[in-house]
């Protein structure tokens, strides 16, 4: 009963664009010819699974998806380690690790691309003439690696602070101990710190999946999804097709697509949280 | 022998402030560098190499507040959010008290679904949604952003919140409720002083994301329900080539969330490892 309010409300937000998806996905639905409503059976889903995008987005948005988490997870347990016991100014560190996690996506992915990411004025590009290499046009020639370098800047400090929490409970007694029957650092962080870890890492990493399978407004606002679909995930291919291609139809077939992945990735995550959470 | 080792460890200690001090720096640098641009003329801001040192101007915040009413996005951002956070709260913590207490066979299931809504691309719903919003007149108003934005974070509240309520040892309960006390009695002395910290970490972290929240603010919102984040969005381009305008403008837009967030952080953190780090 208590439950009703929460699931009913969930179940429509799903279900009624569900719907309307499904109804919009087998008709002809252009914007540029209003009226023509015909029924075409499956003729989207055809169009936009023969359409080369299509592959393009797909590997794109698993290659962002498993690089941030990836580059998240790795470099976040390093730091965590390296600003977990106290030091001079601690407090500020943390205060300084932390706040990429607060700036809105669009305002993270303007400060990249036009004053770290800018060939001529960028701050990159200083950086790279003063160690004498020549600077990377990094939107253009790189666009996906770009976009994993701001998506991965704004969720590093999420993976740090989730470790840094978990690494302070740890039992301070057994890492003594271990230190004293000779374990290496090596052997302390692979048997002791690395087991402990394991539920957060859980943690970062489902968290991370659900917002990194939609990143959105990292691509809108920089690189447009290009040159070509370069940089294009499965998110933005949809705004492509409904938006700027005027083509509802096919990019409800694709939306069907991408809720199908939302579907299987869960059923990954069941498995991976539902062992590490059960209490 | 003794004072050897203890140089020795001075030394490392000394090299490890210095490393994390230095990591720090570089991960908040973008956030400096841009602080820095927004109080400087545009020629200072695109010069080669960086100036550092220069007579701080604060013409671009005033050129923000000229072109377009900032407070007014403002005001709009503060509302959404706080709305559809306080509102989001209210539904679901009955659901996840529900569920924490009198759990059934398909409590995980249920709850596997929830999240699994929100890994759904919201361009995924977009279209359906815009031709709601359309036929009910509801575009560009602060009414459809909170709906929107409730039912988008209701999954994770929900989540949150059924995290913490299972720390919360039964038997506390049970005694209550041997004693007499109502469903909201039990709610509201047993439960809510318990779960407290639970409860605004979770509201804090559904304030944080419905602040930054794009995709919907720019797709629904223009010109009266417009956000901060959508407010940003139009400086992208041709004024993204006039840095420190952009500079100002994205300062205005972050600085009330990562003040906040700051003051916020330890609390934030608690409730975002969903029970899962002791």
């Amino acid at each position: 009963m208590l439950l009703a309010p929460a699931v009913g409300s969930l179940f429509l937000w799903m279900i009624v664009p569900l719907a309307m998806t499904l109804y919009f996905s087998v008709i002809r639905y252009n914007l540029m010819e209003p009226g023509a409503h015909a029924f075409v059976g499956l003729e989207n889903f055809r169009y936009f699974v023969t359409d080369p995008s299509f592959g393009t987005a797909i590997l794109n948005t698993l290659l962002l998806l498993g690089s941030v988490i990836l580059i998240t997870v790795v470099l976040g347990i390093l730091i965590a380690l390296l600003v977990n016991e106290p030091f001079p100014g601690q407090g500020i560190v943390r205060v300084l690790l932390i706040s990429p996690f607060f700036v809105m996506p669009t305002v993270n992915a303007l400060l990249w691309k036009h004053m770290m990411m800018n060939p001529i004025y960028g701050v990159l590009a200083q950086v790279w003439r003063a160690v004498g290499l020549t600077p990377i046009d990094w939107l253009s020639d790189w666009p996906l690696l770009s976009v994993i370098i701001m998506v991965a800047w704004q969720w590093l400090p999420f993976a740090i602070l989730i470790f840094i929490t978990s690494l302070q409970g740890m039992n301070r007694e057994q890492l003594e101990a271990a230190r004293m029957d000779g374990a290496t650092w090596l052997q302390q962080f692979r048997f002791l710190v690395l087991p402990h870890l394991a539920r957060s890492i859980a943690v970062v990493v489902m968290i991370e999946m659900i917002f990194l399978l939609s990143v959105f407004a990292e691509i809108s606002t920089t690189t447009a999804g290009g040159p070509g679909d370069a940089s294009t995930n499965i998110a933005y291919l949809i705004f492509k097709q409904a938006l700027l291609g005027f083509d509802v139809g096919v990019a409800s077939a694709c939306a069907l697509f991408a809720v199908l992945l939302a579907n299987v990735a869960a059923a990954f995550l069941i498995r991976l949280v539902g062992k590490n959470m059960d209490r | 022998m003794d004072s050897t080792s203890e140089t020795g460890i001075k030394i490392a200690l000394a090299i490890r402030s210095v490393a994390a001090w230095l990591v720090a720096l570089l991960l908040f640098f973008p956030i400096l560098f841009m602080l820095l641009t927004s109080f400087k003329t545009e020629l200072q801001a695109i010069a080669v190499p960086s100036i550092w040192v220069f007579a701080p101007t604060l013409d671009n915040y005033a050129h923000v507040q000229e072109r377009s009413d900032y407070l007014l996005y403002a005001e709009n951002s503060f509302i959404t959010s706080v709305v559809s956070t306080i509102v989001g709260l209210l539904i679901a913590a009955p659901a996840a008290y529900s569920m924490a207490f009198f759990p059934s066979k398909r409590t995980k299931g249920i709850l596997m679904w929830m999240l699994s809504t929100k890994m759904m691309p919201a361009v995924g719903a977009l279209v359906p949604v815009y031709v709601l919003c359309q036929s009910a007149h509801l575009l560009d108003t602060r009414f459809a952003l909170v709906v929107v934005f409730m039912l988008s974070n209701l999954p994770l509240m929900v989540w949150m919140l059924y995290s913490h309520f299972k720390d919360i040892p039964p038997e506390i309960l049970e005694a209550a409720r041997m004693d007499g006390a109502s469903l909201l009695t039990e709610f509201r002395h047993v439960i809510l002083p318990l779960a407290m910290g639970g409860i605004a970490s979770t509201g804090l972290l559904c304030l944080v994301l419905a602040w930054n929240e794009a995709f919907w603010s720019l797709n629904l919102t223009a010109a009266n329900a417009g956000t901060l984040a959508a407010l940003i969005a139009s400086y992208s381009s041709p004024e993204g080539l006039f840095w420190s305008k952009l500079s100002a403008a994205s300062v205005l837009a972050i600085a009330p969330i990562v003040v906040f967030g700051w003051f916020s952080q330890k609390q934030l953190v608690q409730g975002l490892t969903f029970g899962a780090v002791k």
